[in-house]
């Protein structure tokens, strides 16, 4: 990126109004394999006016069922709850007051398997193997797990950083060593390079105040103009060798935010190109600044155009011919008005709040203070910026998911750090919500935001929050937390148009005034999906079949098993292949029409012959389908859906036994 | 102090029950949005409050009096950030400014709310403030003109006089100096022996210092590129 060059600045030197850049507040239905015309939202909203309650709040659900609601120990009670992270049939639930462990074999009756106190915030976990590492950042942290707090504003008792635990045996965690850190980790991000089977790295995003020197030698409050060895604009890599974690140690401290000047815009989204190309059918000049289109104000048109014909020395009314020069030449104009290189490198933002990597695909996004980066992770030591988006309306970037094709990203605004009600009728839909990107040779191109359409009260803090991807095969759906928001499961398939599929709301925790509550994280584990919800506990739901998502979508989402899982550690999904992933993309194909109703009668009636057989009887009702989808796909307007089809198809007819 | 991990052979598993229970979804209902009533409030839930409330209650408690003087403070300077948003709309401020501006007006008087709710919780004089036009009155806190970052009468007054690319420049650069020192106050908070001890202190001076530090960088380069 070498200029910027931004809107407003337009603006200013003209004094015109912009054209409405803002992308407008699609209402659009489209489920990605759903037709547009699908989902009906729930109306009157079930999510309004739910009776408030600690324990004993109204809810609303809609597509979900509510497996189990289970309420922290009591000695953890009343603290707050933070981030998740899984292993076998285990849920790691961070709390500030330390590590519980619960065991979720039976998900309606999650069993605590051991309360660990060791204080901190905010306790965010990851695992890998047998080592659990936990973030803490603030100042009544202690090394030793107390909780007396350190009251010194200097003291050799604070801890900072990350804590390694190894837990093989889950039921009593060993506190193996901790890794102290200059501003100390708000949150970190867990990497297992597929390369390296040796160690596992830990990016560490903090936000807090540096610590002064004399509590952690090395660490320099001065900004690196002042200083190069600043504690500020800058990630840590800590390098844990799997077999010694105890040598764990901090390797590299990547400046990824150096001289970074995107603008202060995502480029245009669809709704916006569509009110340009309305612009211009009806004539008027439109110009473009970095990826921003723009339409030049009538009275600053003809003005301008007062000017071309007078510099050709006529005078009266502008004639066609005007216009066509103005229009040849007013890109040019503008950027002769306008353009100027920055001054010189700026530094970028302090510090990112979240990290996520995809290591089987070699990128990673970082939310970053103003931006959202797309980072090159091949080297897990170094990485390095390969792209950055910022976005007007985004006031924190806060969290950053790829769909499994690694093909989008979505990044999330954490306006107002998640303790403020940002989801009142009167709180625009742009705030304090995901962006969505395409992504495509490694560029970044804006399409749309969603934010969780039910307008909350003001005593519910709520805002975008953690979520991961639910691995329905051929589709983009996450599930995500919004604190007293509740939870949303969203579909992403069409980037520019998200929509909502299934939710889980409370009431507000208290009626009176605001009291810190919600879903913290939600993640899809094995067939469940996990909340971490502040003040209640531990809640366990599971999809239900709907419009919007078969049973067989379900099913097949049931076959992906992981071992572990770590929010911000992607790893790539992959179905088995099984009869309900071959019913899955036909469900898809229905939605679509991408099948004529009669093909897709014959294909569900071979698979169900073929399930009830073995052998050839299995066989060849699967090789006669696997023929006509080949005829269909290319025919069929949703041709990439039928190909996945017939390669499940013919996968199954290949392990017919 | 050692790490002690605790087994959990409370009865808690009845009560468990209960909750799964009362939340489950009323059969029947699929595709159809369910609200599932407040299930009535039992011994067990009361119980579960009690002791919530009364954790809550007690790490309310564990705050000093650099902590009060803190939130005392800024809620001054968050309202004069109020008074120079409040310019913005009829300023001829530019479009990237009017969303700034409403951003900022929004989160300050969230972030107000929540410092006033926390000091009256601990039973600490609230400060509140009246806006008129430039003028800026507090009560209740003597020291929030003189916090780092105040913009002077002189300095508003200027602001006020200015319009179009002007005024922006002039917010821009006012709004910077005023958030900087914001900054500066959570630094010197955090600086403080046993401040910002407790996870609501930390965590609301911490969300401020990221806020406006993301927001400055933000705005120095809105001014960077708007300088001719």
């Amino acid at each position: 990126m070498n200029r910027v060059t931004p809107l407003f600045l337009i603006a200013g030197m003209l004094g015109l109004a912009t054209a409405a850049c803002a992308p407008s507040t699609s209402t659009s239905s489209a489920v990605g394999a759903v037709p547009a015309s699908a989902v009906a939202a729930p109306s009157p909203d079930p999510r309004i006016g739910l009776r408030a309650g600690l324990f004993d709040a109204e809810t609303a659900v809609w597509n979900l069922n509510v497996l189990s609601t289970t309420p922290p120990p009591n000695e953890f009670l009343g603290v707050t709850n933070s981030d998740l992270a899984f292993t076998g049939n285990y849920v790691i639930q961070g709390n500030y007051n330390g590590i519980l462990v619960w065991d979720i074999s039976n998900p309606r009756q999650p069993s605590l398997v051991v309360a660990y106190t060791c204080p901190a915030s905010q306790n965010d976990v990851s695992v890998y193997q047998n080592l659990l590492f936990v973030s803490g950042e603030d100042f009544g942290a202690r090394l030793d797990c107390g909780t007396e707090g350190v009251s010194e504003a200097v003291s050799a008792e604070r801890f900072r950083g990350i804590r390694i635990f190894d837990i093989s045996d889950i039921r009593n965690p060993r506190y193996i060593t901790s890794v102290q850190t200059c501003r100390g980790s708000h949150t970190h991000t867990l990497l297992k390079d597929p390369n390296d089977n040796e160690n596992v790295y830990i990016y560490v995003s903090g936000s807090a105040p540096v610590r002064p020197a004399e509590e952690l030698p090395g660490c320099v409050a001065a900004p690196p103009s002042e200083d190069p060895n600043s504690a500020l604009f800058r990630i840590e890599v800590i390098r844990v060798p799997v077999a010694h974690p105890e040598q764990a140690a901090i390797v590299s401290s990547p400046r990824i935010f150096q001289d970074l000047v995107a603008p202060e815009t995502h480029g245009a989204s669809p709704a916006d190109l569509a009110e340009i190309e309305k612009a211009k059918a009806r004539g008027a000049f439109v110009f473009q600044i970095q990826d921003q289109y723009q339409v030049l104000p009538d009275r600053y048109a003809a003005r301008l155009l007062d000017s071309v014909v007078t510099a050709r020395g006529g005078s009266g009314a502008p004639t066609s011919a005007d216009s066509a020069a103005l229009r040849d030449r007013i890109q040019a104009v503008i950027q002769q008005m306008v353009g100027r290189q920055p001054s010189g490198p700026r530094p970028g933002p302090s510090q990112c709040h979240d990290i996520t990597v995809y290591p089987a695909i070699g990128l990673a996004g970082g939310a970053c203070g103003g931006y959202g980066l797309l980072l090159d992770i091949s080297d897990p030591v170094n990485p390095t910026r390969i792209g950055a988006v910022s976005d007007t309306n985004f006031s924190y970037w806060h969290s950053a998911t790829i769909n499994n094709d690694g093909t989008k990203i979505l990044f999330s605004d954490e306006w107002g750090g998640g303790g403020g009600p940002k989801c009142r009728a009167s709180d625009p839909m742009e705030w304090g919500a995901d962006a969505i990107f395409t992504l495509e040779n490694r560029q970044m191109r804006f399409k749309s935001y969603y934010k969780m359409p039910a307008a909350q009260t003001p005593e519910e803090n709520c805002v975008a929050h953690n979520g991961s991807l639910i691995p329905i095969p051929g589709r983009d759906v996450m599930v995500q937390a919004w604190y007293q928001g509740g939870i949303s499961v969203f579909d992403w398939t069409d980037a520019a148009n998200p929509a909502e599929i299934a939710f889980h709301d409370r009431g507000p925790v208290n009626a009176a005034e605001m009291d810190d509550g919600g879903s913290w994280s939600v993640y899809w584990y094995n067939g469940v999906i996990v909340s971490s919800e502040i003040a209640r506990g531990l809640d366990i739901f599971e999809l239900t079949p709907s419009t919007y998502l078969s049973q067989n979508e379900i099913d097949a989402s049931r076959s992906v098993k992981l071992d572990y899982f770590n929010v911000q550690g992607q790893q790539r999904f992959v179905w088995p292949t099984t009869f309900a992933l071959a019913r899955a993309y036909l469900d898809q194909l229905e939605r679509s029409r991408g099948l004529a109703p009669d093909r897709l009668a014959a294909a569900r009636a071979s698979l169900a012959s073929a399930e009830g057989a073995s052998g050839e009887a299995r066989r060849a009702p699967l090789s006669d389908l696997m023929a006509g989808l080949e005829r269909d796909a290319s025919r069929s307007s949703d041709a990439q859906k039928v190909r996945m089809l017939a390669t499940t198809v013919r996968e199954l007819a290949a392990a017919a036994r | 102090m050692s790490p002690r991990p605790q087994h959990p052979a409370r009865a808690l598993w009845p009560l468990i029950a209960l909750l799964a229970a009362a939340c489950a979804p009323s059969g029947g209902t699929q595709a159809a949005p369910g609200t599932t009533p407040a299930p009535a409030p039992t011994a067990q839930t009361a119980e579960l409050e009690a002791i919530y409330r009364a954790r809550a209650d007690s790490a309310r408690m564990r705050f000093t009096q650099a902590d009060v003087h803190f939130f005392t403070g800024m809620i001054g300077h968050h309202a004069q950030a109020l008074v120079m948003a409040a310019l913005i709309p009829t300023h001829g401020a530019s479009p990237a400014l009017q969303t700034l501006g409403a951003r900022i007006t929004n989160a300050q008087q969230d972030e107000i709310a929540l410092m006033q709710r926390w000091l009256r919780d601990r039973n600490q004089p609230v400060p509140t403030y009246e806006i008129e036009g430039i003028t800026l009155t507090i009560h209740g806190a003597d020291h929030a003109m003189h916090m780092p970052g105040m913009l002077t009468q002189d300095q508003l007054e200027q602001l006020d006089q200015a319009r179009g690319q002007e005024f922006d420049r002039l917010f821009l650069s006012y709004m910077i100096q005023h958030h900087q020192g914001a900054v500066t106050m959570v630094d010197d908070l955090f600086q403080a022996d046993g401040a910002a001890q407790s996870d609501a202190v930390f965590k609301l001076a911490s969300d401020i210092q990221v806020d406006q530090r993301t927001e400055i960088a933000r705005m120095k380069q809105m001014l960077e590129t708007s300088n001719p």
